[in-house]
């Protein structure tokens, strides 16, 4: 049991990388309304352009911040298919994605980079896990802090309107291609930042590392929603519901890893559990609108 | 160019599925001229084409032939967001007219930034509150102390009072109404009724106004077009407007229309 008490800062750690994540999915399924299914590459783009520039001797920061880069660039490409093209958001976020299967393979020149701490001055790393867990929570406020400011500013404020009502958003003169550009870009730059820093936390970048990001990303969403609804409504605390959620996914993870439990699993639950939270409001709506026989009021 | 012409529509064509066993001619060359100031009521059965004019001249999509002159520019292949700084619109549904997800104050500081460039400044500024309190207050409808309620929890006709007063914020050139009544109770029709007029007279509006109601149409505004198979079909106005009844709008509708009336009456009535 003291093991188990003792890998609960490790699943923490993960939990707050992860988070990073799950704010860029946040961003593009909760305010831009669109399920944005590229992040399950960016989050190896991100890892893979930070994990060779830091082996190749560029500073770590800088690393991060090139990492970042790449996932805007990423979003930009989403954005490209989804509006320029008029592809579905859903099938442009597939198609970077795939895109971005052999890019990380292309950028890593191979499946895998190694970013030993030893060799490498890393801004964090799973072998001090105290001093990891110092520089992730302030990540995650630095983070929470940025995008509150951000998301309460007129650009801000025309990104949360595009994602309520479009059509409103064009009469109110929003320029809704310019806002879900912004929004998909930030996110998939999240969304590569989380996994520039997870490459650090682990010591390596690898091709599988984001596969089925986005349910995990939702995952944290919902239950950081469920978790936070009663504390209140303000949106820097939606956001650090976010991270809470993500930790709560990363215990039960390694809840199952520490009994043995079968971690194949894992990812089957994690979409169902994202399927029944999504489902029953609507299966509510369905229900009450039929009693009601749907008619607007006064 | 006459200085007192707000809008000119001029053979204005637009076809839905274009090429197709279900191609529609929705818009047939239609021509219309409002002065400045003109409160224009807009009737005609399903399918005449009275929403589909509204949208060409918000610019929902590109027409397929004519122009759209709006205060002296042509506004033809603007797109919708950049034409969003002259008109105002109000939908028949309560839903779309406003940001459900996000603060009452928050929607009128959106509108009141329609067709400004924005920046990183804050969303809304502290002395705007004051100014939407006061705004809200006007309504009637005790909004003013709810300011930072979403707008989702708002009732039907609250949302399309709301709607007004961001369609009015910035001194439109043209206030576009698609029977923004329609999902009302007719005690909340009424009253948007009257916002309406208030808001129109106040900001003394050039306005389009769609309703199914013939008597609204009567009594509102100082003239009338009627609507058929995507061409204006009767234009009255000033007195003549005035001294109109009901059963008179049927017997021309008939009489323009060509003996339709039977299947429109429903609609029309």
């Amino acid at each position: 049991m003291g093991n188990f008490i003792a890998s609960m800062p490790s699943a923490i750690a993960q939990g707050l990388i992860w988070g990073i994540m799950a704010i860029g999915v946040y961003i593009t399924f909760r305010i831009l309304d669109i399920a944005d299914l590229t992040v399950d590459g960016t989050v190896c783009t991100g890892a893979a352009v930070c994990a060779v520039l830091v082996v190749s001797g560029v500073n770590v920061w800088l690393a991060l911040l090139i990492a970042t880069l790449a996932g805007i660039l990423a979003g930009c490409v989403t954005w490209f298919f989804h509006t320029v093209l008029g592809i579905p958001a859903i099938l442009a976020g597939i198609l970077t994605q795939l895109m971005l299967w052999s890019i990380n393979l292309k950028i890593m020149s191979g499946a895998n980079v190694a970013v030993p701490s030893r060799s490498y001055s890393v801004l964090l790393t799973q072998m001090n896990v105290p001093m990891a867990l110092v520089f992730l929570v302030i990540t995650a406020v630095v983070i929470i802090a940025l995008l509150y400011l951000f998301f309460g500013t007129e650009i801000g404020c025309t990104i949360r309107a595009t994602g309520s009502n479009g059509a409103m958003s064009r009469a109110q003169g929003i320029n809704t291609n310019l806002t879900k550009l912004i929004g998909l870009a930030l996110s998939n730059g999240i969304v590569a930042l989380s996994g520039a820093v997870l490459c650090q936390y682990q010591g390596f970048a690898d091709i599988n590392m984001g596969r089925g990001a986005i349910v995990t990303g939702l995952a944290s969403v919902i239950i950081g929603e469920a978790v936070i609804r009663r504390i209140g409504k303000n949106f820097a605390v939606k956001l650090a519901g976010v991270f809470v959620g993500s930790i709560i996914y990363w215990i039960v993870y390694q809840t199952v890893v520490f009994f043995k439990l079968d971690t194949d699993l894992l990812k089957m639950l994690s979409a169902l559990l994202v399927a029944i939270f999504l489902g029953v409001p609507y299966i509510k709506k369905q229900l009450s609108g039929r009693r009601k026989g749907g008619v607007v009021n006064g | 160019m006459d200085n007192n012409v707000m809008l000119r529509l001029s053979g204005i064509v637009k076809k839905f599925n274009a090429g197709t066993v279900n191609e529609k001619v929705a818009l047939n060359g239609l021509d219309l001229t409002l002065d400045k100031g003109d409160f224009v009521t807009v009737i005609g059965g399903n399918g005449a084409g009275k929403s589909t004019m509204l949208n060409a001249i918000a610019g929902v999509w590109r027409v397929d032939g004519g122009s759209v002159v709006l205060d002296g520019v042509d506004i033809t292949n603007l797109p919708e967001y950049k034409r969003a700084k002259y008109l105002g619109r109000v939908f028949q549904d309560p839903m779309m007219g406003t940001a459900a997800d996000m603060q009452i104050e928050e929607n009128l500081a959106l509108a009141a930034r329609r067709g400004k460039r924005k920046t990183l400044a804050p969303g809304i500024r502290k002395a705007e509150r004051a100014q939407y309190r006061e705004m809200l207050a006007e309504l009637g409808l005790g909004l003013e102390s709810r300011l930072s309620v979403k707008v989702g929890t708002l009732s039907g006709g609250q949302r399309q009072a709301l709607t007004l007063l961001m369609a009015a914020m910035r001194e439109p050139k043209l206030l576009l109404l698609d029977e923004h009544t329609a999902a009302l109770d007719p005690k909340t029709a009424a009253t948007v009724l009257d916002i309406t007029e208030r808001i129109i007279k106040e900001h003394e509006l050039t306005t389009l106004m769609i309703t199914h109601n013939m008597r609204d149409a009567i009594t509102h505004g100082n003239r009338l077009i009627m609507m058929h198979e995507g061409s204006i079909i009767i234009d009255v106005r000033g007195e003549e407007k005035q001294k109109l009844t009901v059963e008179d709008l049927l017997e021309m509708f008939t009489k323009a229309s060509g003996g339709e009336f039977s299947n429109d009456r429903a609609i029309l009535s």
